[in-house]
């Protein structure tokens, strides 16, 4: 067992400098920062100077060395566009994105699983058919569309709620919530939607697949068989059996939200670390898009691993086999 | 005994609880948050924006642009430097008076190797104290307009900043961010209350204020929240989140206008567009004409005959834009209505012109044309191309975001661009030195006409004012004859305010909170 963790770490922190190494030979085509750092009347000799004070000029190589060596030591450098310390701005917007992540990952769980098993097995109703046909919309339509459609149903129109932004937040110290309080979820409710649409669509979608399947076992037949109701039926047994690959999804799929997240937050002026890289991205950022990335690429390695491991306890056929 | 008390208690909480009542809130939104409230770390919009309405200059503008006291009460121009007597009582916000040395000391920090500041403010050599509210501004030999130059260097107590430990503005080198990134003490209008970043940036009204009952604004607190989204935006406003939007997509201008209680300011911005062309190099780089056709004087007024301005101000722009001849907007001492008219638009002209310098069947072109930077930058490139078609010119667009595009330009990598230029000093100064002189450090052209480098440096120092603006039309008018550019128009500003405030529009896309109104 710890043989088999250890061998996955090790991979693990290979994952993670091939990606960072990878996102930071990207950054040479993003542009130039120092455009953005100086305004226009600055002379050619004080952008030399930047380049050269950034170490900008350096071959790639170097400058990731560099990098790595300061990451490191627990130094992922100053923003180039706030002039704040990286680390300390990506740990104050976390909050806001990991809330909006938990927020829409209860969405997508409650309703996709819910959905999933009244259309498995009420399959022919036209409640079933309706769902199924607007749950199309849910993956074949970007999220930012949804996003700008929400707000102007929702807040434009009807007024119920506000356009964007985070607001009612709580400092707890550690902490920035806005869960809680009444203005702070009228606030993630619409993002937290657009944000959970396509996990819950997919999660719909997989759960009707698999109840379809499990209804047709032999165990359910004989469940009938032995005279249980419907309820116990449908939940105790069929229910249980499609979880899962229900569970292995959303493990993987957590990260993918976080990573995704990027497009709603910009949508929604959600002050979380997405609309941080996409603001990065624009301006040639590069601290804190590396700072980023490499979190993100750790996010995923480490969600992954959690996964292998929960595989392992779960499923004995993988000790056997390693 | 007990029902008099609590009368007493409600009538005081009633009294204290009206004021908040009746406070009129301004909330509004842009683009962008302000990068930092350091005044001197950042020459940048949204930056300038933000700490104008805490800190304050010497001289300023009102909405018309027009100079107007702020800091100083008058100003006198001198051989070797201005006298500006300052205002007295002015205190900052923390308390403390504003003097004198206080100038000195922001000239220096404004002047110090990590300011974004230093190009304005490196006019003033240095600062000479003559009493507590008089001071002289050296310059270096005489300077007619040092105080079109001032606008934007803001007052720094200096008490505040050496016991702050912010004396220099943040360098690129730090590893940790300095005290004036997050906090700040002006002398200005309003305070800063709390600050999140990207999210909400809250001031008040600073009572104390020299200017308090001077003009005509009544805001008591300000609401700045950034929206990045364009589309989010205008939802904001469309749904009375927010009472004025400053930068609404052009396409959203006709949605805000017919909304109940919603209205559109617009008014020429100081910002003009237009096409550079480089006939300097001896072979262009793109190009599959032998040399470099842009060289000839008749190629450059094709190009510029063949791009009919007014269908690009018609259907790329909606109406929202001037068409212009010349490459810096009305409102820039310089520009004039002799120069000002547009080129024309004459395709069978453009293509004779060719055809006459070599070039009957065209020839190929790539145009570097950036993609997030100007209204609708990326289609104006795309109408030309389509334009330039028709004379035979095949070009070939190349659409980048602006990190990517204005290296290229600084390094004078590209053939045919597009480039954007506003003027904060109001001056041809200002574009002479970047665009036309011939080692103007934004001019990828290689235009060097010995007349207007010449003009441009006898400018700085001349102050016989009719001169001087004489000289600077003589070398408008050697631009309007070489063509070294192809003016497009001037951008138009367009802000969606809503009915129950009243906000002057300013062509220099600034938020003026001192004259807003709230009915």
């Amino acid at each position: 067992m710890l043989f088999f963790i250890l061998k996955r770490l090790s991979q693990s922190i290979l994952v993670m400098a091939i990606v960072s190494a990878v996102s930071f030979s990207l950054f040479n085509f993003v542009g130039d920062p120092v455009n953005n750092m100086v305004g226009q009347d600055a002379t050619r000799e004080q952008r030399v100077e930047i380049r050269q004070q950034l170490g900008l000029d350096d071959p790639v190589l170097t400058q990731y060395t560099r990098f790595l060596g300061n990451m490191l030591q627990g130094d992922f450098g100053l923003s180039y566009r706030i002039k704040r310390p990286v680390d300390e701005l990506i740990f104050e917007r976390l909050p806001a994105t990991l809330e909006l992540v938990f927020v829409s990952a209860i969405i997508a769980l409650l309703v996709g699983i819910t959905m999933g098993v009244y259309t498995g097995i009420r399959r022919k109703s036209w409640a079933s058919r309706a769902i199924l046909s607007i749950s199309l919309v849910g993956v074949s339509l970007p999220t930012f569309i949804i996003g700008i459609a929400l707000i102007y149903i929702f807040a434009v129109h009807l007024r119920w709620l506000p356009s964007s932004g985070r607001s009612g937040t709580v400092d707890l110290g550690w902490w920035k919530t806005s869960l809680l309080t009444v203005d702070g979820w009228r606030a993630i409710i619409l993002p937290a939607i657009t944000l959970s649409l396509f996990q819950l669509t997919l999660i719909l979608r997989l759960v009707r697949a698999e109840m379809l399947e499990v209804m047709q076992t032999d165990f359910i037949k004989f469940a009938r068989a032995r005279g249980l109701s419907e309820r116990a039926i449908n939940f105790r047994h069929a229910l249980r059996n499609t979880l899962v690959p229900v569970i292995t999804i959303i493990g993987i799929n957590i990260g993918g939200l976080i990573a995704f997240s990027v497009i709603t937050e910009t949508v929604f002026q959600w002050p979380g670390t997405g609309l941080m890289f996409i603001q990065a991205v624009d301006f040639v950022d590069v601290p804190i898009m590396a700072a980023y990335l490499v979190f993100v690429a750790l996010l995923f390695v480490l969600i992954n691993l959690v996964v292998d491991i929960l595989y392992f306890v779960v499923d004995p056929r993988i000790r056997l086999g390693d | 005994m007990h029902f008099k008390k609590l009368l007493t208690v409600s009538v005081a909480a009633l009294t204290v609880a009206n004021p908040a009542l009746a406070e009129n809130v301004l909330r509004w939104t842009s683009q962008g948050d302000a990068l930092t409230m350091d005044p001197h770390s950042q020459n940048e919009g949204p930056t300038i924006a933000m700490n104008g309405q805490i800190y304050e200059s010497l001289v300023t503008r009102d909405a018309e642009l027009n100079l107007q006291p702020e800091l100083a009460e008058s100003w006198e121009a001198g051989a070797d430097g201005w006298t500006f007597n300052l205002r007295k009582g002015v205190k900052f916000h923390d308390g403390a008076d504003f003097t004198a040395e206080d100038v000195v000391f922001s000239f220096e920090r404004a002047n110090h190797e990590a300011s974004d500041y230093k190009e304005q403010a490196k006019n003033v050599t240095s600062v000479e104290v003559i009493d507590d509210h008089t001071v002289k501004l050296m310059t270096d030999g005489p300077n007619p307009i040092l105080p079109n130059q001032l606008t934007s260097i803001y007052m720094i107590d200096k008490g505040w900043a050496e016991a702050n430990n912010v004396v220099a503005p943040q360098d690129f080198k730090a590893k940790e961010e300095t005290y004036a990134v997050r906090n700040s003490n002006g002398t200005g209008p309003f305070a800063l209350v709390s600050r999140a970043p990207d999210e909400m940036t809250v001031l008040a009204r600073n009572a104390d204020w020299w200017g308090e009952g001077m003009f005509p604004g009544n805001i008591d607190k300000i609401e700045y929240r950034p929206i990045t989204n364009a589309a989010t935006r205008v939802a904001a406003l469309l749904s009375g989140e927010v009472d004025f939007v400053l930068d609404p997509p052009l396409q959203d201008i006709k949605r805000i206008e017919s909304s109940d209680g919603l209205g559109v300011k617009t008014v020429a911005q100081i910002r003009s567009i237009f096409f550079g062309m480089d006939q300097g190099i001896d072979q262009l780089r793109t190009s599959d004409a032998e040399g470099n056709p842009f060289k000839d004087a008749k190629v450059r007024e094709a190009f510029n005959l063949a791009i009919d301005k007014a269908a690009i101000q018609r259907v790329v722009m909606e109406g929202l834009s001037f068409p212009t001849g010349m490459i810096t907007p009305p409102g820039v001492l310089g520009n004039t209505p002799e120069n000002d008219p547009s080129y024309g638009f004459d395709p069978t002209k453009a293509k004779a012109l060719l055809a006459e310098a070599g070039y009957p069947d065209g020839f190929s072109i790539q145009l570097d044309c950036p993609n997030n930077r100007y209204n609708n930058d990326e289609k104006i490139c795309q109408a030309a191309v389509a334009m330039l078609a028709k004379i035979g010119v095949k070009v070939n667009l190349d659409a980048i975001p602006k990190a990517q595009h204005f290296p290229k330009i600084q390094k004078r990598e590209t053939d045919f661009y597009m480039l954007g230029w506003g003027v904060p000093t109001l001056d041809s100064h200002y574009v002479f030195s970047y665009l036309l002189d011939g080692e103007g450090s934004w001019n990828a052209t290689g235009y060097s006409n010995p007349r207007v480098n010449e003009i441009t440096t006898a400018i700085v120092t001349e102050i016989d004012i009719d001169k001087r603006t004489a000289l600077i039309d003589e070398a408008w008018t050697h631009v309007k004859a070489d063509m070294p550019y192809v003016p497009i128009h001037h951008q138009v500003l367009a802000w969606g305010i809503a009915d129950n405030v009243d906000i002057p529009i300013a062509a220099d896309d600034a938020f003026r909170p001192r004259y807003a109104v709230m009915k």
